[in-house]
């Protein structure tokens, strides 16, 4: 087998498709839903509301200390059901994968998936693959699809967010980021950051249930960090957030790159962390409760929703007050 | 507690220290809020960032000058690099806060997308990097940058030389910042008390360069670090030079900044660079403030090499950067001001780089 490449006769419907998709695909990710091989996987009837979310995944380098894009396109999506209550019971995944890929590395992605399918107790239960010319691709596309079911009736809700709310992160950030744009090799810097991708079902949901609507709102802090999530979540809420810096969680080494580089930590990309907003009177039960679990142990209330216009402030160490905006575009490095 | 995970800069940030400091600001002068400005744009940055106009103001008022490279490089600047992206067979590299400045048509970031070959690079060694491995190609450098960036890049045209690299070129827009400095404490309309003087600029021309303006202009003149703690302590000792009288060269930065500077770092510029007269954005051309390729060197002037030339280009109606850029009013006092000229879409200098005045209270003010 070393040595194969993907060729787009892999694509072509024949005896090649068929054999990369048993052989390859779902001898891998095997389970009940999927076995049969049907157009669509049938989940049975469900016992709450249903969730269905999206997300393309096309990161470079495909890996990367901490994760590569297989796990990624699980985490995020078992991440974007999490966050809204669900409970995942099936993921789809569709691959679109460049002429000349080698197949050790679709290999390699796969079984990342289905390690992190396992992590996050869901089913990989229907898929696609779709093979482009050489040059159309950049080696491997991938696209997940997640369906959960809420518990216990729990959902977001904006709009019981009020004044004296805590604001919660799981633990520290920038990780993801860092890792990646340091596994570009660009940066001309070496230091030991690992992705923080991680499914945080099993984090987040047992604090939905047992602090029911006290838990007003859960985001991950993905693209565009703790800073852009959380300006939309108090423009959506129509709230004023008020950070404190001196309790924003960041590890020495990311802290030590960022500053180097001129990056913010609010605003690099987490794979594994979670902003929630709930009642101040159970806040730290809250923390509590997320920090019992591997992936909440840096769990901390970083600010609280207070009175005035909508948007995000931040109350720096020195004792000041600076409002934490979306930023222009991407960080860049700077001149000076 | 505070969470897992400190900052090494934490030091210089101790929120206990910060406050001491606040209280003996407030101590040392009572007259009105002595005028400082910080003529660099890392400092505007930080002072934006950390929130420390607001608890100086009854003793200072931190005032921001033209330290921003990317903010005061002329419209013309940017077409004429537009220009040379789109010439086939060049690469053009860039710092990467240049991408988004739009000229008088596009920007680079627009180019690329429009098929332009623009890569950045965090060093101009990259660049020559760059040209090294695909010798079909001119790779030409956007030389952008103070008295800071300008030895890396003296550095990268002596390091193509010395290694036979042909297709590697610079395009210079280089300024020097004492020069600027006392072109803007002469002007009668621009009303300083006191200079913060740049940290990272310092360490490479030394602080005896502030020594004329300080004399000339009786101007106390204090180099101070990026840090909060470094700007509330250079702020106290230029207040304390302000209640004697004195108006002196004081080093708040000696971790790093001496008095006569980086000398390796300064004879490479003298060697590869020499003064020019130079377009500020916002400013004009100020005569002598700027730093050109020498003649012996002309191979890796782009300009020169090339052909492109750099139009001077008129400011936009209505935008009172120069008036932002002096000190004379604040960024929202600008009619311009988060309506016509956002960080989306800038119209003036100031407004152009995360480290300019009107982008800085735009991204940073706590507002109403």
């Amino acid at each position: 087998m070393s040595g194969e490449r993907i060729l787009l006769a892999h694509g072509e419907g024949g005896k090649r498709s068929r054999e990369l998709v048993e052989k390859t695909i779902a001898a891998r990710f095997v389970n009940p839903l999927l076995a049969p091989l049907f157009d669509s996987a049938l989940l049975g009837a469900q016992p709450g509301e249903i969730a269905f979310t999206t997300d393309g995944y096309v990161v470079t380098p495909h890996f990367f200390p901490g994760g590569d894009i297989g796990r990624l396109a699980v985490c995020g999506t078992v991440n974007d059901l999490a966050v809204c209550g669900a409970s995942p019971i099936g993921l789809s995944c569709a691959f679109i994968l460049e002429e000349g890929l080698p197949l050790e590395t679709l290999e390699r992605v796969l079984d990342s998936m289905q390690a992190a399918a396992v992590e996050a107790g869901v089913p990989i239960v229907t898929g696609d693959t779709k093979v482009v010319e050489r040059g159309k691709g950049d080696g491997i596309f991938v696209t997940t699809s997640g369906v959960g079911v809420i518990r216990n009736g729990w959902r977001p809700r904006p709009e019981t967010v009020v004044p004296g709310d805590k604001v919660i992160l799981t633990g520290t950030m920038g990780d993801h980021h860092l890792a990646v744009l340091i596994a570009r090799n660009n940066l001309a810097i070496a230091a030991d950051i690992r992705s923080d991708a991680a499914p945080l079902n099993g984090l987040l949901l047992p604090a939905v249930d047992r602090f029911g609507g006290a838990v007003r709102i859960m985001r991950d802090a993905t693209r565009g960090g703790v800073g852009v999530t959380l300006n939309e979540l108090a423009h959506g809420a129509g709230r004023r957030i008020v950070l404190d810096e001196s309790r924003l969680p960041v590890s020495e080494t990311v802290s030590a790159v960022c500053e180097i580089l001129g990056f913010d930590p609010l605003f690099l990309a987490n794979e594994g962390k979670a902003l929630l907003v709930v009642d101040g009177a159970v806040a730290s039960d809250v923390v509590a409760l997320l920090a019992r679990h591997t992936l909440g142990r840096g769990a901390v209330v970083v600010g609280e929703v207070a009175e005035g216009s909508p948007g995000v402030l931040l109350k720096t160490r020195v004792g000041g007050l600076r409002a934490v905006d979306y930023p222009a575009g991407d960080a860049l490095p700077r001149i000076c | 507690m505070p969470p897992e995970g400190f900052n090494p800069l934490d030091p210089f940030r101790d929120p206990a220290a910060a406050a001491a400091l606040i209280a003996r600001i407030g101590e040392a002068w009572d007259g009105p809020p002595v005028r400082i400005m910080e003529v660099c744009g890392t400092h505007t940055m930080a002072i934006a960032r950390h929130g420390l106009r607001e608890p100086l103001r009854s003793a200072a008022r931190l005032i921001s000058g033209p330290g921003c490279p990317v903010c005061v490089t002329p419209d013309g600047y940017i077409d004429a690099a537009v220009a040379l992206g789109e010439m086939p067979g060049v690469t053009v590299a860039t710092f990467g806060d240049m991408v988004r400045v739009p000229g008088t048509r596009t920007s680079l970031e627009r180019a690329r997308a429009g098929g332009a070959d623009v890569r950045i690079v965090y060093s101009p060694l990259d660049a020559v990097a760059l040209a090294a491995a695909d010798p079909a190609r001119e790779v030409v450098f956007l030389g952008v940058g103070f008295e800071t960036t300008a030895p890396a890049i003296a550095g990268s045209i002596v390091s193509a030389q010395a290694r036979g690299i042909a297709n590697y070129s610079v395009l210079p827009s280089l300024r020097t910042i004492p020069g600027a400095m006392a072109l803007l404490a002469a002007d009668p309309g621009v009303k300083i008390g006191a200079y913060l003087c740049p940290a990272n600029v310092s360490a490479i021309i030394g602080t005896d360069a502030y020594r004329p303006l300080a004399e000339r202009f009786r101007l106390p003149c204090v180099v101070a670090g990026f840090e909060p703690l470094d700007i509330l302590s250079a702020v106290l000792m230029i207040l304390r030079q302000v209640s004697k009288g004195e108006a002196r060269v004081e080093n708040e930065y000696s971790r790093v900044a001496t008095a006569s500077g980086n000398r390796k770092a300064q004879a490479l510029m003298g060697d590869v660079l020499e003064p020019c007269d130079a377009d500020w954005r916002g400013l004009g051309v100020l005569p002598g403030s700027g730093l050109r390729i020498a003649g012996k060197y002309a191979a890796f002037d782009a300009g020169e090499k090339i052909g492109v030339a750099i139009a001077p280009t008129p400011e936009r109606p209505g935008c009172r950067c120069g008036d932002v850029l002096k000190g004379m009013i604040d960024p929202p006092e600008c009619p311009l001001f988060g309506a016509a000229c956002t960080p989306e879409t800038p119209v003036g200098a100031c407004m152009v780089s995360t480290e300019g005045a009107c982008a800085a209270a735009r991204r940073f003010g706590v507002g109403a």
